[in-house]
């Protein structure tokens, strides 16, 4: 009856606690990063305990900074979180069954972590009984070592001084997942052009440069995956 | 400073994006699958994004492409490019820039 008891659900704990030190480490950075740009102590706390996506809290600081409308920051987020999209397909034909708010919670605190290592132990999409309480045994401990990380930097953050441009370390940290989403010609070609889209757009008003250069990225990308197909079949 | 008010309507929103994207294929009791042009276009999508945000605040100063190389961002993301190709680590190359980053800035004003 306990979950905690259940052997499932503490190896998904225990399993979870080695890689979660660099969560753990990316975790400071965002925490340090929401309140050197400017976010103030509860609104840092009230970002990391709610949104809990550490790549989409990072992109939404700029824009948050500069004033974007709303419509802006989220679409830029939903963009940065595709890749959950993703995942949420594979979740259905293991979670499919359980009820509607059983599937919100899941979907909501299962982040990469716990769906990497998930799809490891589980690699048959087939519902087990053993599959909940080791999900959820993970996902218990990324929580609180995110959120306990997160919140150190943040309080860490408002010790440092702002001159400083601490916050920057938050772009690097979107930098280095850049480069691990770069995989073939063709996402270079269409980074660079998403690149080159947003910094020449940067005098549109309501930060639409964003906006262009994800458009501009995605289609130049759809075009190449046109005009050069891949060979090799697609990863599911 | 941030508009509180404007930031938090934004951060509500954005704990709804979260709801919303990892329960995107999860919350309809029916299983849906994608179009293949569509999940070509969701690879590129992430990365396009990445980049639109983080490319103008690495080149640009108050909206001008980088004017002089007295600036710690250069040396910090150089040396954060540099760790990542040698050892493919994100978070050595978040240190590393870092404390690129810092040493310029508190050493040298830049």
């Amino acid at each position: 009856m306990s979950l905690i008891q259940n052997p499932e659900f503490r190896r998904g704990f225990s399993e979870m606690v080695a890689p979660s030190l660099g969560m753990g480490a990316w975790a400071l950075v965002t925490g340090v990063a929401m309140v050197k740009s400017g976010l103030s102590l509860p609104l840092a706390i009230l970002m990391t305990m709610i949104v809990y996506a550490g790549s989409a809290q990072l992109a939404a600081l700029p824009l948050l900074v500069a004033g974007a409308p709303l419509w802006v920051l989220w679409a830029a987020a939903f963009c940065v979180n595709l890749r959950f999209v993703i995942y949420s397909a594979h979740w259905h034909k293991y979670f499919g069954h359980l009820p509607r708010w059983q599937r919100l919670a899941l979907g909501y605190f299962a982040v990469d972590l716990n769906y990497v290592f998930f799809v490891r132990r589980f690699p048959d999409p087939l519902p087990a009984p053993e599959q909940l309480p080791y999900l959820w045994g993970g996902i218990v401990w990324n929580w609180l070592s995110w959120q306990g990380a997160s919140l150190i930097g943040i309080f860490v953050a408002d010790r440092v001084p702002t001159q400083w441009n601490l916050g920057f370390a938050g772009v690097l940290a979107l930098l280095g997942v850049t480069y691990s989403l770069l995989k073939g010609t063709k996402t270079w070609v269409a980074a660079g052009i998403a690149a080159g889209a947003a910094v020449a757009a940067f005098a549109m008003p309501l930060k639409l440069n964003i906006v262009v250069g994800i458009a501009a990225g995605v289609g130049v990308g759809l075009l190449l995956d046109r005009l050069l197909p891949d060979p090799a079949p697609e990863r599911a | 400073m941030i508009d509180e008010w404007y930031a938090t309507v934004g951060i509500l929103g954005l704990a709804i994006v979260t709801v919303l994207t990892r329960g995107f294929f999860l919350l309809p009791e029916r299983e849906l699958t994608l179009p293949r042009w569509a999940l070509q276009g969701l690879s590129y999508a992430p990365l396009a994004a990445l980049v639109a945000v983080i490319a103008p605040e690495i080149l640009l100063t108050d909206g001008v492409l980088l004017g002089t190389w007295r600036d710690a961002r250069i040396y910090a993301v150089l040396v954060g490019t540099g760790y990542f190709w040698w050892r493919r680590g994100i978070l050595g190359m978040i240190v590393s820039g870092t404390a690129v980053l810092l040493a310029l800035k508190i050493g040298l004003g830049w």
